[in-house]
């Protein structure tokens, strides 16, 4: 069983709150939600819409096609009446449509506010769902705390609006529900961040609002500097000190940051890189989706560098592969990157969270002088940080085992060989790890190949066709040792950006792509689909 | 302890910057403290200096002295950051990072190796550099007029501005004593001379003074102060600390006595 329903309105009419209001009632009645926000790069105006998925299975991405479409404005019956498959619930002040109109501007503004218009229509959507009005009434509560008894009457009166047209029960418990951003957050806090750096950018913003908001009880400093230069370049400063450090931007913003990207491996300083993508090149579409930093990110910095890129495709992905990056950060005196998307980023998921853990860096034991490149056999020398009676000399320039700068060959040489060892102890830890994720019908002689957030999409479309889905969950170093295993008979890339970049990476020659800052639906994938199988 | 260490001293000799390096090992043996001590340099000339002192260090990259040792002292605020870096590096390459740390009055202090040159570059002109100097990037002239960063600095926040000589280290390890000891943003703009590329010996020692009698708290007299000499010919040009007042820091007012490094 599943319902969509798409709430649309102009910036500043509060769609994506009452979006994730109506999620939070149906995730009380214990479906699995999913909300794709969309939204223009503008403050008031344009259109914004929401549309929030319900389904007794898990799901991951939204569909086209809608059981319910809320329209707060004209536009919204104008740009997605095509959409409808059910009824149309709109503001007989502001629009007009065929289907249930409710007089709901002027009725708010009688009841004190016209931002009650939102909650008429949450009343108005559980009614049309047959929920029961208690439940609807504790989320309320729980979302507003300024004009509890306006918003009370406001529900009440959006309740009685209307019939019921189906009747939604209570099937199970709540569970948690986050946003790719948020999970970012608490699995990096969960393997022990101490400091969030970033500047702001859309997609990833949230993550620097959710921590700063969070900073007492998830027991973390946030900081926001003059620019994604000083971001990264602080945080190599506070990873040397001995504080596990995350940054957070999108493409451009770690373009700015790329000569750190090269400062961490010289120097050999754990900092996580989080780059959520949005629509480029250059400024493109700020706030629509893409998956087009795959080959900037994998191959930023200049020089030699050992990293680990990591591509959660939902939100409990993001949440265990940014604790991994985090720990595998520290553990190889690297640095790695979390590689995700606004519709990750900024889509809100139910979540069953893994467990994660902080893994412990190899530490110095304090024994005799301090090297801090000593020379060892993985390649990685222990930590010691300022403060703690050891004298430690990072740098940035090539060196000896003190840090100490050299520029003769022998010692160079040595020097870049340490650094490069550690790739052959990180490969090995990685073929312990579950780098690579199978999903529909494994005997299929079609595979669909995939990365980021398009898995959700081709999880639903394989599972109806009958096919296979291969997903890796790292992308650098490519694991190839289990891709191989999996990656048989007809593979068709499926991705986000305009060139195929995945399949350019595995030679995958036929390639599904799309590039208009959307993310996949089912349907829109299903129809690529049909149109070469 | 021991501040020296192995590595070998690649300056040219006669290089402004052995003047530096002893006032800043004798300033550090002064303050004490040494395990606690950080100094971060940039890329230049100056930027060796991290390898000739033996205390902790991050030899960053150029421009970028200011954000790393932020990061620094945000990390862990018992630390004691001082940062060094270039003309170039200070005031081209990494100036907004350096307004910035002063505009926050982050609680670092900045010792900028001015010799108004790229050196390491083998000699273009630099922010500070006077104009119509004749360098290899400007065989004609430079068009541009210099900074003049002690009023760009107190401009921009800083609560300490003072400037130095390198051909006076005691002098030199003074100003450094007193910008470490401040609390807040320190920053010492020391003239350099550039044995190879621009010889300013003769010139600052005969047209240095030492500021005497000067109300350092009051903002007006120190841009006063400051604008007897534009860094381009002529004038006499005062040493000492032009500005310092006392400002919460931004260490403090971000970290609520919270220490990272402990959490």
């Amino acid at each position: 069983m599943e319902f969509s329903i798409l709430i649309g309105g102009e910036a500043g009419d509060g769609v994506k709150q009452a979006g994730l209001i109506v999620a939070k009632i149906f995730n009380e009645l214990g479906y699995h939600i999913f909300v794709y926000d969309d939204y223009q790069s503008l403050v008031r105006g344009g259109h914004n819409f929401s549309i929030i998925r319900i389904s007794d299975e898990k799901i991951l991405t939204h569909k086209d096609h809608v059981d319910l479409i809320v329209a707060l404005n004209q536009d919204t019956i104008e740009k997605h009446f095509w959409r409808a498959k059910g009824d149309v619930l709109f503001d007989s002040n502001k629009v007009k449509s065929e289907g249930i109109g409710i007089p709901a501007l002027s009725k708010a503004k009688e009841m004190g506010s016209h931002l009650l218009r939102n909650t008429i229509f949450i009343g108005a959507i559980s009614k049309y769902f047959g929920i029961d009005l208690s439940i609807v009434e504790d989320v309320i509560k729980k979302s507003f705390k300024k004009m509890q008894k306006e918003n009370m009457d406001a529900l009440k009166f959006g309740y009685d609006s209307l019939d019921e047209k189906h009747k939604i029960d209570k099937i199970g418990e709540p569970r948690e529900i986050h946003s790719g951003n948020e999970s970012i957050a608490l699995g990096a806090v969960g393997a022990g961040m101490k400091m969030y750096i970033a500047y702001p950018m859309t997609p990833a913003s949230s993550i620097l609002h959710y921590l700063a908001s969070h900073e007492d009880d998830l027991n973390v400093v946030t900081v926001q500097p003059e620019n994604e230069i000083a971001v990264a370049t602080m945080a190599v400063g506070a990873a040397y000190a001995g504080v596990r450090t995350m940054v957070g931007t999108s493409g451009g913003g770690f373009a700015l940051m790329n000569e750190t990207v090269s400062m961490c491996a010289q120097s050999e300083t754990p900092v996580v890189f989080v780059d959520s993508q949005r629509a480029g090149p250059s400024t493109g579409i700020p706030t629509y989706q893409m998956q087009a930093d795959l080959k900037f990110v994998v191959n930023s910095g200049h020089g030699d560098i050992v990293r680990v890129v990591v591509a959660p495709g939902d939100a409990e992905e993001s949440y265990l592969l940014t604790a991994n990056a985090m720990n595998l950060a520290w553990k190889y005196q690297i640095p790695t990157f979390v590689l995700i998307d606004k519709h990750i980023s900024e889509s809100t998921f139910s979540v069953e969270f893994p467990e994660v853990k902080k893994e412990e860096a190899k530490l110095w034991d304090g024994n005799g002088d301090y090297k801090r490149y000593e020379f060892t056999e993985d390649g990685i020398s222990p930590l010691a940080f300022p403060g703690d009676k050891a004298i430690v000399k990072g740098t940035s320039y090539e060196h000896d085992e003190y840090g100490i700068t050299i520029e003769d060959a022998e010692s160079a040489k040595k020097m870049q060989e340490k650094r490069m060892k550690k790739r052959e102890f990180l490969i090995k830890e990685l073929k312990n790890m579950e780098t690579v994720k199978v999903y529909g019908n494994e005997n299929s002689d079609v595979t669909l190949l995939t990365w980021g957030s398009t898995k959700g999409a081709c999880i639903e479309v394989a599972k109806e066709l009958g096919l296979k889905v291969v997903q890796p969950l790292y992308v650098e170093p490519l694991p190839m040792w289990e891709l191989g295993k999996h990656l048989r008979g007809r593979v068709i890339a499926v991705e986000c950006n305009a060139s195929g970049q995945l399949a350019d990476m595995l030679d995958i020659k036929e390639r599904i792509l799309k590039y208009d800052g959307r993310p996949f639906t089912p349907e829109e994938l299903k129809k690529r689909l049909e149109e070469i199988l | 302890m021991n501040l020296n260490t192995n590595a070998k001293i690649t300056w040219c000799p006669g290089c402004g910057n052995f003047g530096i390096l002893t006032a800043a090992k004798n300033a550090i043996e002064e303050l004490g403290n040494n395990e606690k001590t950080v100094i971060v340099s940039g890329i230049g000339c100056h930027a060796k200096i991290v390898d000739y002192i033996n205390v902790n260090s991050f030899y960053s990259i150029h421009g970028r002295v200011p954000p790393t040792a932020t990061g620094v002292k945000l990390a862990n605020p018992d630390l004691n950051v001082i940062g060094f870096a270039g003309d170039g590096d200070a005031y081209g390459e990494g100036l907004e990072h350096l307004i910035f740390a002063a505009k926050r009055n982050i609680n670092i202090t900045m010792i900028i190796h001015d010799n108004r040159i790229y050196a390491l570059t083998t000699g273009q002109f630099s922010p500070t550099s006077p104009e119509g100097f004749k360098g290899k990037s400007t065989p004609k002239g430079s068009v541009e007029e210099p900074f003049n960063p002690i009023k760009l600095m107190i401009a921009s926040g800083a609560t300490f501005v003072a400037r130095s000589f390198a051909g006076d280290i005691k002098h030199l390890k003074e100003m450094i004593i007193e910008g470490v000891k401040h609390k807040g943003f320190s920053v010492i703009d020391v003239l350099q001379p550039c044995i190879t590329f621009f010889n300013t010996y003769d010139y600052y020692r005969q047209n240095t003074y030492k500021l005497e009698n000067h109300n350092f708290t009051d903002e007006k007299k120190a841009i006063e102060k400051a604008e007897e000499w534009n860094y381009n010919d002529g004038g006499k040009i005062p040493l000492g600390i032009f500005y310092k007042v006392d400002k919460p820091t931004y260490d403090e007012l971000l970290l609520k006595g919270r220490n990272p490094r402990k959490m």
